[in-house]
């Protein structure tokens, strides 16, 4: 009933205002319509989701177990004869397996470090900018001195002083990342806790949690989405980055990374070991970025030109 | 009394935009003319077209613009020109004062920089002479301290001032035609008097035709000879201020008249919304565009009603008043 | 602008404090202290140490000596490399590892603000969507991927270039520098596209245009420097990018700069040299951050006179 009375109240605005026409599709419709109209992001995400259903299954439908040495085929080429479709390394390891089976490593990672720094940055932005004045003032320097450090180097040096567990590097990696989650979070909590729109819900005697619900979590929902894409693709980068450094997860298990490193000292003899998991990794990079800028273009069309 | 040659004249101009909706149709089949040294109202509300014919006449429009008909200027057509054509027009011959005068100017250069650039670039004027022009243009405007406005960035001045500089940057080159959008919307009232007043004066000084585009009645009052209003895209009446104002013909003319307060009518006459809202310019009705609109509409406005002028010089395209 | 810069400096001491405390702290904390070796050391000659070292005294004032001592950079010497100081390996590696980010951060920008400002111009043509799907890609690929794809193809088939090493020649640097700089030129491409288009449909833009302006002009001198400016400040995190992509870019290369004392640090356990590396890094990178700070308050006019009021 308050629908049709607030339409009713609108209506000579809208005329004053010459606004003609108004379709009603919500935001989120919207949204999701300029998201699949965005080619690149949906290829990317059928892609994505082919590799994740490979990495999840695809070693348990291969006969060869990942640390199997296949002693009779060492640093094969790729061929459907030996059953080593990619190709084995230089012990004679399946090439696919251990990328299937890295890849669930690197995703593992992706997942839970983004999660990590999730629950960190949303929180620790959302009270900055719930309570603002000087607490906000406080921890957002604390946030601008963190921002300076170069913080790649901190994760190794805690590899370093630590030893090399798989939850340090879960925890460490994510602990990076919060950081650009929590300036969003806060700037956009800030903005709507002053947004004109709250404030009228609240002048019409709207209740906090109903505000909350309706007004500032789906506000904040696309913008934690876009962010959330982002992320796991750097932290997938990271733990990479460490591994192939030799300072990430360690035998026997493996990652792209580690996985990639391998190959590259194999790579004048046996390429395809180098080959076969870049393209795994890059693939799933170039996908997550561009669902996420698919996503931040569909969501904040304020960017989209 | 022989009429001299019109300065502008635009014949059949169309103005649509491509959006993955459709077909928007901005401006339909617009027909006008004006005179060097006359000032001319274009009178709507947002979304008529006013601010489109402006745009497709300097050639402004947005990349999924398009136009067709035709705009003679001095006898040349703008529409037809290529951009490097038209540039020997903008900003020497027709300028322009935009609506926003915040974000109008270029944040990252300095007033006299920006000023100094039209003189130089159209005039091929020496940067001190340049300068010289641009400081006296400040000083008409009525620019406090002309000599250091010159040298500050537009961030430094409120609204108000950095209209005057629009002005002032527009009648650098002694343009014949001025076309101004909405110069005092996004201003204070008081502010919008000051720079109306100063419109007005600098209208008298130079001979400088004026097409002012606003939804202000009030403005046009003060300053305008001659009041085109614009429905949907389309001109409905066009006639001198004394005319449109005391003896509107068209129906949406009366109601844009009956809802803006006015001293010359009884204190307790009511203002009057014009109920329901302008039609979709993806989907324009055949007919009367106004006729969903209007309350004296008969069966006759489903045709579209032809333009009718009066002796006068009074036109509006009603079937009301038809002497038929 | 004085004022803001020193406001700046001023604002750099907590980020330097809390670098130094993070690294003096994780020394600490690190299970067995430095100077543990495999062997049992006699009491007195471990206390010998400690006392050579300063480990006997309480930490507040560990901490203190230690401030005084990164102030003069005096790192200690190295675990590994016994006969060289950590402040020695520093200044080997300064040279070729700065040659060589110098090297790519110009390549950066200026390749990455031509690619991003050409496919503004084209916006929406193919080129535009080739200039752009190729900078995702240049962004995806990590430098540790294409680094050993590039060496395969150039250096080991085609043998154009040499594979790694470093003769301070610049057949040894161009592998390095262009891998190094691929990343961030595809960045910076996609930010200088982004950016241009939105000025370009600014309202001020408009304006020059209305003003009967050659194109040309108002892309040289309207439009050009606020579309730089998000580059500009891009820069900061851009330099850290390059120093942690200069870590394994100098590994898969053998170049004997930074990163690779840094590493070998790293797989050593050689604390003292990983730390000293870290700060240095720390500095490094905070130092250019305010460099990078200045020169954009110096293009904007906004920030450069709004601090002095």
């Amino acid at each position: 009933m308050t629908k049709i009375a607030d339409i009713q109240a609108i209506d000579p605005f809208e005329a004053a205002l010459g606004v003609s026409d108004v379709k009603g599709r919500s935001p989120w419709e919207d949204a999701w319509h300029r998201l699949l109209k965005n080619r690149a992001a949906v290829y990317s995400a059928f892609i994505m989701a082919f590799i994740i259903l490979l990495v999840v299954f695809g070693p348990m439908l291969i006969s060869w177990e990942s640390d199997f040495t296949d002693w009779d085929y060492t640093s094969t080429p790729p061929s459907f004869a030996s059953g080593h479709w990619f190709g084995t390394d230089s012990v004679g390891r399946d090439i696919l397996v251990r990328t299937l089976e890295g890849g669930r490593i690197s995703l593992m990672v992706g997942l839970v470090a983004t999660i990590v720094s999730l629950l960190i940055g949303v929180s620790y932005g959302a009270i900055a900018g719930y309570f603002g004045g000087v607490a906000d003032r406080v921890m957002m320097r604390v946030v601008d001195i963190i921002y300076a450090l170069p913080f790649m180097f901190f994760v190794i040096l805690l590899m370093v002083v630590f030893g090399r567990h798989i939850v340090l590097i879960f925890v460490a990696i994510g602990a990076i990342n919060w950081l650009d989650m929590a300036r969003i979070v806060r700037g956009q909590t800030l903005s709507l806790k002053n947004a004109e729109f709250i404030v009228a819900a609240k002048a019409c005697g709207v209740g906090d949690w109903d505000i909350i619900r309706r007004h500032i979590i789906p506000n904040l929902l696309g913008l934690v989405m876009v962010y959330v894409t982002l992320i796991i693709p750097q932290v997938i980068l990271i733990e990479s980055f460490l591994s192939f450094l030799g300072l990430g997860v360690q035998e026997p298990m493996s990652s792209w990374g580690a996985l990639v490193a391998d190959g590259a000292q194999d790579m004048e003899s046996a390429p395809w070991t180098l080959i076969v998991p870049s393209v795994f990794l890059t693939v799933t990079l170039y996908c997550f970025n561009f669902i996420g800028d698919g996503l931040r273009d569909a969501l904040d069309p304020k960017d989209r030109l | 009394m022989d009429a001299p040659a019109p300065l502008l004249e635009v014949k059949d101009l169309d103005v649509g935009f491509d959006t993955p909706e459709g077909e928007v149709h901005a401006v339909n089949r617009l027909n006008f003319s004006i005179k060097p040294g006359e000032t001319l109202a274009l009178v709507g509300e947002s979304g008529s077209g006013k601010t489109q014919t402006a745009m497709a006449i300097l050639g402004l429009l947005a990349e999924n613009g398009h136009m067709r008909g035709q705009a003679l200027f001095k006898g040349q057509d703008l529409l037809k020109m290529t951009t490097p054509e038209l540039n020997r027009y903008r900003g020497s011959e027709i300028a322009m004062i935009f609506q926003d005068p915040m974000t109008s100017l270029n944040p990252y250069l300095r007033i006299g920089k920006q000023m100094v650039e039209v003189v130089m670039h159209h005039q091929g004027r020496a940067k001190a002479d340049a300068r010289t022009r641009a400081v006296e243009m400040l000083r008409a405007v009525r620019i406090p301290d002309p000599e250091r406005c010159f040298r500050q960035y537009p961030h430094e001045f409120s609204g108000g001032m950095r209209q005057r500089v629009m002005v002032a940057m527009g009648l650098l080159c002694a343009p014949d035609l001025l076309i101004a959008d909405e110069p005092t919307a996004a201003l204070d009232v008081t502010v919008q008097v000051q720079i109306t007043h100063l419109m007005s004066e600098l209208r008298k000084r130079s001979n400088t035709a004026i097409i002012l585009i606003t939804h202000d009645l009030g403005v046009v009052a003060g300053l305008c000879d001659r009041v085109m209003v614009m429905y949907a895209g389309e001109a409905v009446e066009c006639g001198s201020v004394e005319q449109v104002y005391y003896d509107p013909k068209h129906p949406y003319t009366q109601g844009l008249l009956d809802s803006v307060p006015r001293l010359d009518r009884p204190e307790d006459t009511d203002l009057v919304a014009i109920a329901g809202n302008p039609p979709n310019l993806l989907a324009l009705p055949e007919g009367c565009k106004f006729r969903d609109r209007c309350p004296r509409a008969f069966e006759a406005c489903r045709e579209k009603p032809p333009m009718q002028l009066t002796e006068d010089r009074h036109a509006y395209r009603c079937f009301l008043g038809d002497p038929k | 602008m004085a004022r803001h810069s020193l406001q700046r400096l001023l604002g750099l001491i907590p980020t330097l404090l809390m670098l130094i405390t993070v690294a003096f702290l994780l020394m600490r904390v690190a299970p067995g202290g430095p100077f543990d070796s495999d062997k049992l050391l006699p009491p007195d000659i471990e206390a010998n140490l400690n006392a050579k070292y300063h480990l006997d005294e309480s930490l507040p004032q560990q901490y203190f000596r230690y401030l005084g001592q990164v102030a003069v950079l005096d790192f200690g010497p190295s675990i590994q490399y016994k006969d060289w100081t950590v402040r020695e390996l520093i200044a080997q590696g300064i040279p070729v590892s700065s040659t060589i980010g110098l090297a790519a951060m110009l390549l950066a920008f200026v390749l990455g603000t031509t690619l991003g400002i050409t496919a503004a111009l084209k916006q929406n043509t193919r080129a535009d969507y080739l200039l752009m799907g190729v900078g995702m890609l240049g962004i995806s690929i990590p430098n540790f991927v294409i680094a050993p794809i590039l060496i395969l193809l150039l250096a080991v088939y085609a043998g154009w270039l040499p594979a790694g090493g470093w003769d301070w020649g610049i057949a040894s640097m161009v592998l390095p520098v262009v891998t190094l700089s691929l990343p961030v030129t595809a960045y910076i491409a996609r930010l200088t596209r982004a950016s241009m288009i939105e000025v370009m449909h600014s309202n001020f833009i408009r304006s020059a245009r209305a003003k009967g302006l050659p194109e040309s002009l108002i892309i040289r001198r309207h439009a050009l420097r606020p579309a730089l400016l998000p580059v500009i400040s891009f820069l900061g995190p851009a330099t850290a990018a390059m120093i942690s992509g200069s870590v394994v870019i100098e590994r898969i290369f053998s170049i004997p700069g930074l990163g690779s004392y840094f590493v070998q640090g790293a797989l050593n356990r050689d604390y003292t040299l990983v730390m000293g590396v870290v700060i240095f890094y720390g500095v490094a990178i905070i130092v250019l951050n305010f460099l990078v700070d200045l020169v954009y308050a110096w293009l904007n006019p906004r920030v450069r006179y709004d601090q002095n009021r």
